[in-house]
């Protein structure tokens, strides 16, 4: 495996945050409604740990360098992991575990039923993240795998459906997925490989 | 003026007060920014004094009053209310201030009164909120009630909380408390009170009929659409204790205010 240090890096940097958000919350620093803060950091982190992972493409056409694609898998597993999270602090700091009261907010509340989807697109996605499936998969896996951008779709209108007062912070999300799906456009796209593959 | 203060004039029987520290840390006030420390972290630069409220539309004695003028010569009173905010949220306040009814009787209100429309401030300079681009309430934030609501004996303008004087993110110098609606009614920093004869505009309810009505009351019947209103999380929580209790009809205050809303369909005026 090439990268080792650099793989690693990647995966201590994505573990640490939710230990360190439950140490502040547990010292009280998170304010008065730690639960919240902490299910809107796991659902941001989420969503930035998904654009980074389909943001690694691209770089590694325009610089070249394989240390992108070697962290794609982590990357994706980790989105994935944010929101198992997201998932389980919404079920305990607001809905209180309160199971009957699921089924009423998924039928009554789009935003939830979008987020409960996204969710649902990330799960087979994690679970086909290893090579025995690819092997068995084949061609398949590939289309299965362009499921992300449907996830991608999902996650944003979930956090639009959120927002109250400012929507500063979601542009700012929407333009970087635009810009890689930009990038993946056809044409764009060749251009830069072909550019990237003429360089000396 | 504090010799004079009826202290605990209102209680919230077997409710403990909301630490100061969270009342004035956890804020929503837009005009300071979109997250609950901004207003915290951003409002002290705003010059409260000199802070003067005009006072207009179908009164007698319309005109702009200097806010000690308005507050010199009434009792202050202790109010501890509890506070539910529309996002499910809610604290348990001590609130310093001075029933509104008082303060509109001095301003005689003429035949026509029927609604009390409010205004913030407007100061893109000290309110970051303000200049945003990407806000989605224009500016000023208003706010408004119905005459009878806002002669309700409950209905308070406040100028301090726990015994001090409001901080900038709690709405100084001078704001409305409403405690049977939720949070967003009770309009902070206010800078023009009218009464009209028409139901005013209100900013939220510009902004999303659908979610924010004009009346607010809280009420765990009525579900904000985004969200359920039947329970709230009492502020502060922690990581073991959530602190999830169920929310009552108009907050709790239903025995003295629902006769306010006899004969009404509150889910459609809701």
């Amino acid at each position: 495996m090439k990268h080792p240090l650099w793989r690693c890096a990647v995966f201590v940097a994505a573990l640490l945050p939710p230990p360190v958000w439950l140490y502040q919350a547990w010292i009280f620093a998170l304010g008065p409604d730690p639960g919240k803060v902490l299910l809107e950091r796991l659902g941001q982190g989420s969503l930035i740990l998904l654009l980074l992972t389909l943001s690694l493409t691209p770089l590694q056409r325009a610089t070249h360098w394989s240390g992108w694609g070697q962290v794609r898998r982590q990357f994706g597993l980790w989105c994935f992991a944010y929101a198992c999270l997201h998932l389980l602090a919404y079920l305990v700091f607001v809905l209180g575990l309160d199971f009957a009261q699921l089924g009423t907010e998924l039928q009554k509340r789009p935003y939830i039923l979008v987020g409960a989807l996204a969710w649902c697109s990330l799960l087979p996605l994690a679970l086909t993240s290893n090579r025995f499936s690819m092997r068995r998969l084949g061609r398949r896996w590939k289309q299965l795998h362009r499921l992300v951008y449907a996830t991608l779709g999902l996650a944003l209108l979930h956090m639009l459906w959120i927002v109250r007062s400012d929507i500063g912070q979601w542009l700012l999300y929407c333009t970087w997925a635009l810009l890689l799906l930009a990038l993946r456009l056809p044409r764009p796209g060749r251009r830069l490989g072909r550019r990237a593959g003429g360089a000396p | 003026k504090l010799p004079d203060t009826r202290w605990q004039a209102v209680e919230a029987p077997g409710e403990a007060l909301t630490p100061f520290q969270d009342a004035s840390h956890y804020n929503n006030f837009y005009e300071f920014g979109p997250d609950k420390g901004d207003p915290a972290a951003n409002a002290g630069r705003l010059p409260t004094e000199p802070w003067s409220v005009w006072i207009d539309g179908e009164v007698g004695k319309p005109g702009q009053y200097a806010l000690e003028d308005l507050v010199r010569p009434h009792a202050l009173e202790e109010r501890i209310y509890r506070l539910r905010c529309v996002e499910a949220w809610s604290m348990v306040i001590p609130w310093l201030g001075f029933p509104l009814a008082e303060l509109l009787k001095r301003a005689e209100p003429t035949g026509n009164a029927r609604y009390v429309a409010f205004e913030t401030l407007v100061d893109p300079e000290h309110m970051p909120g303000q200049r945003s681009r990407f806000a989605l309430l224009d500016w000023p934030y208003r706010e408004g009630l119905r005459l009878d609501e806002a002669m309700h004996p409950l209905t308070v303008l406040a100028v301090g909380m726990y015994g001090r004087v409001l901080p900038n993110q709690n709405g100084a110098p001078l704001r409305l408390v409403v405690p049977w609606k939720y949070g967003f009614k009770s309009i902070k920093s206010i800078v023009r009170i009218s009464l009209t004869e028409r139901q005013p505009y209100t900013s939220w309810q510009s902004r999303a009929p659908e979610e924010y009505g004009f009346y607010a009351n809280v009420n765990p019947a009525v579900d904000h659409p985004r969200w359920s209103q039947k329970r709230e999380r009492r502020l502060p929580g922690s990581l073991f204790s959530p602190n999830l209790r169920d929310t009552l009809p108009f907050n709790g205050y239903a025995q003295e205010v629902a006769g306010l809303y006899a004969g009404m369909d509150l889910t459609k005026d809701y």
